[in-house]
């Protein structure tokens, strides 16, 4: 009864109150105003929703092109592998061509957050691959190089085949220093991956190679220090760590190397890495 | 161009960053005497909530309006300080202020007019653009932020204008906040920081819905009006 009475009175309320709205509807110059900051505001949300998106599709897309990237370790054919990394971030780099569309005419920083996390993990994914490759980090221009997409404009699809060079523009999208910066420093977490892996695969020169090119990185990060953005401060911890360990697994392999025969060194750095993991988690 | 070593790349990042943070400074500054200009008009135009202030509102808003004209050169200024295509680059750095400013804008043209203030208005007084393709403009959820602000003292002017014996205009504050309110009830924000600071205007038309009615029962808000007429 009470309660009847209560959703009776709520149900008249908001009925009330539309009808209130409705009479500061039609006339009201706040109101008509409002109405355009809506359209305004949805339009930019819908942009940067898309952003997310795509740049969420780069992420998964660049990750698993670092998880074949490090099969590279303990398979006969090298190239067969790499050829095929290239064709994952051949489709990555399109997905970014769609980032730059969407970036067409607009701030790039304005919709940065959006997009920041894809472009980190796909520089991560292109300058492990070059490494791999040519064992020397890839440069901001090489990268953005590569990011030159070529449009036709698609207003309509008919008129794309009659009139082919005069409608075409080129898009390019720009990766900023600090998301170059930040994809590098991920990147010398995957290299100590490699190298631990490739140890465990009776590899004795690459972790060595390894070592000097982290070292290298290192200094690099060193030298900008604070400079650089925030992030670049937190993820200059998890760059020591990496460091370490690599230079650890280079110790091991010196001292350890003239004793023992190269089958078995395996087995002992698997269980030298459980042991540092576990070190790890107590810290 | 040939192959860099990581340590010829380190320093040409570095010499970005290094470009990157004097900007930044440069902006700093500017933005410093923005926020000691946004002080100043407050100090002028929160006089208005004194008992003596509201007979006065017509010259505070005059003294505002030169002051303003300071935020016009400072502003013109900050755009020497940057590239205007990086607009959002450093955006946050007068995005406060800017909020501020537009609230004062805001605030001065309801105590001129009791009207809402245009975006246009806001930008002219500031002497920026309404459009980013324009150059230095007045981004959207700053000028709403701006009003969200203007919202938050008007229902402290509602309540000081009893004091001072003026009970007709916490009715005209209330019909405007109202409209008001259902205006940013049309929008679709999305869990920012402006949607917070649009959840506080509901404790606002509260307030003055409280004024309203303490005014009724008390025959004080006829009175007025019929001595208005």
């Amino acid at each position: 009864m009470n309660k009847r009475e209560g959703e009776g009175w709520s149900r008249r309320n908001v009925e009330a109150a539309q009808e209130h709205d409705v009479h500061a509807n039609p006339s009201s110059p706040v109101v008509a105003a409002f109405k355009v900051f809506q359209q305004e505001l949805d339009t930019k949300h819908d942009k940067y929703e898309r952003l997310v998106k795509i740049s969420r599709d780069v992420t998964i897309e660049s990750k698993r092109t670092i998880f074949l990237l490090h099969r590279v370790t303990n398979v006969p054919d090298v190239e067969a592998v790499l050829n095929e990394a290239e064709g994952k971030l051949d489709a990555v780099r399109q997905k970014i061509g769609l980032i730059a569309e969407e970036l067409r005419g607009e701030d790039i920083y304005q919709f940065h957050r959006a997009f920041t996390p894809g472009i980190q993990e796909y520089v991560e994914a292109v300058s492990f691959l070059h490494y791999i490759r040519h064992r020397s980090l890839i440069s901001l221009e090489e990268i953005n190089a590569r990011l030159v997409f070529m449009r036709t404009e698609n207003g309509d699809p008919k008129g794309s085949a009659e009139a082919p060079p005069l409608g075409a523009h080129v898009l390019t999208f720009q990766v900023t220093p600090a998301d170059y910066l930040l994809g590098v420093a991920d990147l010398t977490g995957e290299l100590m991956r490699l190298c631990i892996g490739s140890v465990g695969n009776g590899d004795i020169d690459t972790p060595f190679q390894l070592s000097q090119f982290l070292r290298q990185i290192h200094d690099g990060f060193s030298y900008i220090g604070n400079t650089g953005p925030y992030e670049v401060s937190k993820k200059l911890h998890t760059l020591r760590q990496s460091l370490g360990k690599v230079e650890d697994a280079c110790y091991t392999l010196r001292v350890r190397g003239s004793e023992i025969p190269k089958h078995m060194l395996a087995d002992v750095f698997s269980s030298r890495t459980t042991h540092m993991d576990t070190e790890e988690g107590v810290v | 161009m040939s192959e860099m070593s990581v340590t010829e790349m380190f320093s040409y990042i570095q010499g970005f960053l290094s470009a990157d943070q004097d900007v930044r400074e440069d902006i700093r500054k500017v933005v410093q005497n923005l926020e000691q200009t946004a002080r100043e008009i407050l100090t002028v135009l929160q006089s208005v909530h004194q008992p003596s202030g509201f007979k006065e509102i017509p010259s505070k808003c005059a003294k505002a309006r030169e002051l303003f004209c300071t935020v016009r050169s400072q502003l013109s200024e900050l755009k020497t300080k940057f590239p205007v295509e990086q607009y959002y680059r450093f955006h946050e750095h007068w995005r406060f202020v800017l909020q501020r400013l537009a609230f004062l804008a805001a605030f001065a043209v309801y105590l001129e007019s009791e009207n809402l203030v245009t975006r246009e208005e806001v930008a002219q007084i500031l002497g920026i653009e309404v459009v980013r393709e324009k150059g230095f403009h007045l981004d959207i959820e700053d000028f709403l932020a701006g009003v969200l602000i203007m919202a938050s003292e008007l229902s402290r002017l509602a309540v000081n204008s009893v004091t001072a014996g003026d009970y007709s205009r916490p009715l005209r504050i209330s019909n405007f906040i109202n409209e008001l309110d259902s205006g940013f009830r049309l929008l679709n924000l999305k869990n920012d920081p402006l949607r917070k600071r649009y959840d506080g205007l509901k404790y606002d038309v509260k307030k003055i819905e409280e004024v309203v009615y303490d005014l009724s029962i008390r025959g004080l808000a006829k009175e007025s009006e019929s001595g208005g007429n």
